[in-house]
């Protein structure tokens, strides 16, 4: 298997329940080639880091000021 | 009324944020949430009950804010499929590997600054595939189905999106010392 091959299987892998071991022919390459591994370590870590940070938090306030908006104009609506 | 204020502040925050990823701008973000909850709320009658009403907002919020992208960017095409020709990404260079810890590298507002400028460094089309799918976690139909885009075409962008972002994100995360012998040994080559 060729880094292209495996690469073009990351998706399934990146989403594939932890649990469920991966493919014999997949195992087989990220146990031979440092870069597949690395690539796939940081991009799980790349997903869970995103996942995991709030970058546009909604602050209360300006929350409460868009519910009036919205609700004022739906009433005229 | 009732019903549809409890939508209003089911879903706001997913609104502002998917609307604040595209436009990269607070008030264009704040127009977009009133202005998708006005249409949805137009329609809302046609939603009631349904499990899909969320993907709907979502397709709305991203329409508008491909929308005020466009504006803001005047004389300039800003569409889903603006960018996404790149071959960046598409094989990995910086095979660096990362810290075991990199969120130990950096203070939280430091941290947020650093995702937040990377995942603007994308084109808009893989931005939102992004953002859909794996910080919103719509499934690949959903985003899809919101995008109006082929499964095919929604998994290649999440793949090069994923890769663009852990290419760059590499810059700030790899091993500073201690990580040279095995860097080196990574860089030993693509097959
Ligand atoms: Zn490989």
């Amino acid at each position: 298997m060729t880094c292209t091959e495996f690469l073009a299987q990351l998706d399934e892998m990146l989403d594939q329940d932890a649990a469920i071991p991966l493919r014999a022919d997949l195992q087989e390459h990220l146990r031979t080639c440092e870069h597949c591994e690395i690539t796939l370590n940081t991009t799980r870590k790349t997903i869970q880091i995103y996942r995991s940070h709030e970058l546009y938090e909604l602050p209360d306030d300006l929350r409460e000021r868009l519910h009036k908006a919205i609700l004022a104009k739906c009433r005229k609506c | 009324m009732a019903a549809f204020e409890k939508l209003v502040r089911q879903y706001d925050r997913q609104v502002f944020r998917i609307a604040q990823h595209i436009v990269q701008n607070r008030e264009d973000a704040e127009d977009v949430v009133q202005d998708a909850f006005l249409k949805a709320y137009e329609k809302l009658d046609q939603f009631q009950g349904n499990s899909k009403f969320y993907t709907w907002l979502v397709r709305i919020a991203v329409n508008e804010s491909l929308m005020r992208l466009r504006k803001r960017r005047t004389g300039r095409m800003v569409s889903i499929d603006e960018d996404v020709e790149t071959e960046e990404g598409s094989m990995p260079r910086d095979l660096a590997d990362w810290s075991p810890d990199p969120e130990a590298l950096y203070g939280q507002s430091e941290m947020a600054d650093i995702l937040r400028r990377t995942i603007q460094g994308l084109p808009p089309g893989f931005r939102v595939v992004f953002v859909l799918r794996d910080v919103e976690g719509l499934s690949t139909e959903e985003t899809a189905e919101t995008l109006g885009l082929s499964i095919p075409a929604v998994k290649s962008r999440l793949l090069r999106a994923r890769l663009q972002l852990r290419e760059r994100l590499s810059r700030y995360f790899k091993k500073r010392s201690g990580g040279r012998a095995r860097e080196k040994q990574a860089q030993g080559g693509v097959k």
